[in-house]
């Protein structure tokens, strides 16, 4: 690969990552949110590829492969199904008017460039370059789960934070060792599994899913 | 002697296998505690192994005991066997789905028994989530709103956290790119500690203490720990604040180790004497005004996590001796107390503080071991929580954390008020209504005596810990000394 075209690969994967990320702040239809998710997962599988190739790494395409199905596939699908179990395809409502949540997010990816210069600079590699990137997604899962009410969404902004964390991981050292991705990966799905299940089970009870209206349990 | 490790995560996950093969059966109650059993007696084992041969090491450098976590097991598994036997329903409340409870149990102490066993980081961080993944359900268990909203805060806040840490550890992964080999073996990092990428191993070192924090439940990232406590079955809170919260506090002191040789030890001890000052006060604060009991069980939890948090960022060996201690001191008692709280609200049907009273004379069985539990949680001698409490806030005081423990003294003053007098309250206060019943009719659920047993050993075994501590001394000078990488 030369190393003109894995710039090129890299800005546009990375490109992508942002993109999806700043979308699913921007809109309100959990489907939406949930189908950009896929294609994230799609960005991740991606930049892992071209990533692990251009480093001459022979556990890449399994790597790959396994982000692919994880991220792409069986998250969007655990997640889609909760929300057909409750019918739920729109978001309740947000904390925060839109222009408020996009010049947050905004200023969030401003952040993630300005924090990871000093942390990443002497580093001359072009992924250490883009890896401002992950560092935004996790910035911007923070916010959705700070500004947004239904339980799904929250979801969606933990997977976000998750899909960041593992962009910035690639983006420094190449990834983790396959063992640790595959319990890292188990352990998420798992997650969204049950927090999958949780969000159903909140749906029958109270009728809506709703998180700031979770006050049962107060001193 | 290596095969010790591989004993201790597989025979739990077997007995969780046959638990939930056989979960139509309620005696597979029993398997979660023959699991903790397990740990218990393969930890102790490991302790004497560790101490007689250097540390043990297996799977390809994955797994690795020394001192330090031969210690812990040994606690989780001691913690566990009287949380799961002292916790085991009476019979009149068995629910049906009570197998696949047990399994739950048992595969969360074998995600325990992984993350103390495990060298390298990165599958202590898995172990560490899959303890929040196993607990899940547990806190959820027994249905209801509140028990679903405390388990929906245990999971985001939990996994939120601890992915805050794991972005630490693949910052700290980054920082290992320089040394030649990136890793994520404790070991490893430990002895290339001086080649790190000083400005990522910050940054790593920062994040990753707040991601555990947020599992150990302290200050500001608490919001879950009140809830979620008092919301599950009486063993699962005991076991999380018995030995999950010291598990994760346990995660906390192997990075520490690590940031302290590669940049020296301020970052760390400044976010920790922060968080644990912070803990005692919103701990003292909340009880003063606690109508719940087992929310004021939660608090008391924290206080303690607060006062070790301080523990450990005073370091050195009287101060960590000290925490290690005070884990088995605290997770007995703690356990042993959840345990009684849950039989209380059986006997009593109210959570409120006000709705029992003059517990001593209408149940001595709960009411005696009730009043000393509070005592051990309080700290008073001989339960060995009073050694260790001073010999933490001494420590401090000579490494330079004077005015920090003086204000940790009061507050822990200020949390003894409001404990006290809430225990008091419901073991001796008066009676509101004190026209004396049959005493049969009181006590239609008496504990026979097999399920005092337990309670009567923790107990007993906190009041004499310090006196017979004498050959606790070297094993704990050796986990201590293993914070170094040499034992």
């Amino acid at each position: 690969m030369s190393d003109h075209l894995y710039e090129q690969l890299l800005a546009t994967t990375t490109g992508l990552l942002l993109l999806t990320a700043v979308l699913q702040v921007w809109g309100r239809s959990v489907t939406r949110a949930i189908r950009l998710l896929a294609i994230q997962g799609l960005a991740l599988a991606g930049l892992v590829l071209v990533v692990g190739l251009h480093g001459g790494e022979r556990q890449a395409p399994p790597v790959a492969l396994l982000v692919l199905l994880v991220k792409a596939v069986a998250m969007p699908w655990a997640m889609a199904r909760s929300a057909r179990l409750i019918d739920q395809t729109k978001e309740a409502g947000s904390l925060a008017n839109p222009a408020v949540e996009l010049i947050g997010a905004a200023g969030l990816t401003l952040l993630a460039y300005a924090i990871s210069g000093p942390l990443l600079g002497g580093q001359a590699d072009p992924a250490a370059q883009a890896a401002p990137v992950g560092f935004s997604l996790v910035l911007l899962g923070f916010w959705q789960l700070l500004i947004r009410r239904s339980a799904l969404t929250q979801l969606v902004a933990f997977l976000l934070i998750d899909n960041g964390i593992a962009t910035i991981a690639f983006l420094t050292s190449g990834g983790l060792p396959l063992t640790i991705e595959l319990g890292v990966s188990l352990d998420v799905l798992l997650v969204v599994l049950i927090l999958g299940v949780l969000v159903v089970r909140m749906h029958e009870e109270q009728g809506h899913i709703d998180i700031t209206e979770l006050r049962e349990l107060r001193d | 002697m290596a095969a010790l490790i591989w004993i201790a995560l597989a025979l739990p996950l077997l007995l969780a296998a046959l638990s939930f093969l056989l979960r139509r059966h309620s005696w597979t109650l029993w398997l979660p505690v023959a699991a903790a059993a397990t740990l218990l007696v393969v930890g102790v084992a490991l302790v004497v192994a560790v101490h007689l041969g250097g540390p043990l090491s297996t799977g390809a450098g994955l797994l690795r005991v020394d001192a330090l976590s031969a210690w812990m097991l040994s606690v989780v598994g001691a913690v566990a066997v009287i949380a799961l036997w002292a916790g085991i329903p009476h019979r009149a409340d068995r629910q049906r789905s009570i197998g696949l409870f047990a399994t739950l149990l048992a595969l969360f102490l074998t995600a325990m028994a992984l993350a103390v066993v495990a060298d390298n980081l990165g599958l202590l961080w898995v172990a560490i989530e899959l303890t929040t993944i196993t607990t899940a359900f547990l806190v959820g268990y027994r249905g209801g709103r509140g028990a679903l909203e405390a388990a929906w805060k245990y999971v985001v806040l939990g996994s939120v956290g601890i992915a805050i840490a794991f972005l630490g550890i693949v910052l700290l992964y980054a920082a290992s790119r320089g040394t030649g080999e990136p890793s994520l073996s404790w070991l490893g990092l430990l002895e290339s500690a001086a080649r790190l990428d000083p400005a990522l191993t910050r940054a790593a070192g920062a994040l990753t203490v707040l991601g555990f924090a947020t599992k150990v439940g302290l200050a500001p990232m608490h919001s879950w720990l009140p809830d979620a406590q008092s919301q599950a079955p009486a063993p699962v809170s005991g076991l999380m604040s018995g030995v999950l919260e010291a598990v994760a506090l346990y995660a906390i002191l192997r990075v520490q180790a690590i940031t302290d040789a590669a940049i020296g030890p301020e970052l760390v001890r400044g976010m920790l004497v922060t968080a644990g000052l912070l803990s005692l006060g919103v701990a003292a604060a909340m009880s003063l005004t606690q109508k719940d009991y087992r929310r004021l069980l939660a608090y008391s939890s924290m206080e303690h996590m607060g006062l070790l948090a301080l523990g450990v960022a005073a370091g050195g060996p009287l101060a960590l001796a000290a925490v290690l201690l005070h884990m088995l001191g605290h997770g007995l008692a703690k356990s042993t107390m959840f345990v009684l709280a849950g039989r209380v609200l059986g006997t009593v049907g109210g959570h409120r503080i006000s709705d029992v009273r003059n517990l001593l004379r209408r149940r001595p069985d709960l009411g005696a071991p009730f009043l000393l539990g509070a005592a051990a949680l309080l700290g008073f001698p001989p339960f060995v929580t009073f050694f260790t409490e001073v010999a933490i806030l001494v420590a401090g005081f000579g490494r330079g954390l004077g005015w920090q423990m003086a204000l940790a003294g009061v507050l822990l003053l200020a949390m003894f008020a409001g404990f006290a007098r809430h225990v008091l309250a419901m073991t001796v206060g008066s009676d509101p209504d004190p026209v004396t019943p049959d005493p049969e009719a009181l006590m239609p659920d008496r504990p026979t005596v097999f399920r005092q047993v337990p309670v009567v050993i923790a107990l007993g075994l906190s009041a004499v810990l310090a006196f017979a501590a004498w050959p606790l001394v070297g094993v704990l000078t050796d986990a201590v000394a293993a914070l170094g990488g040499t034992r």
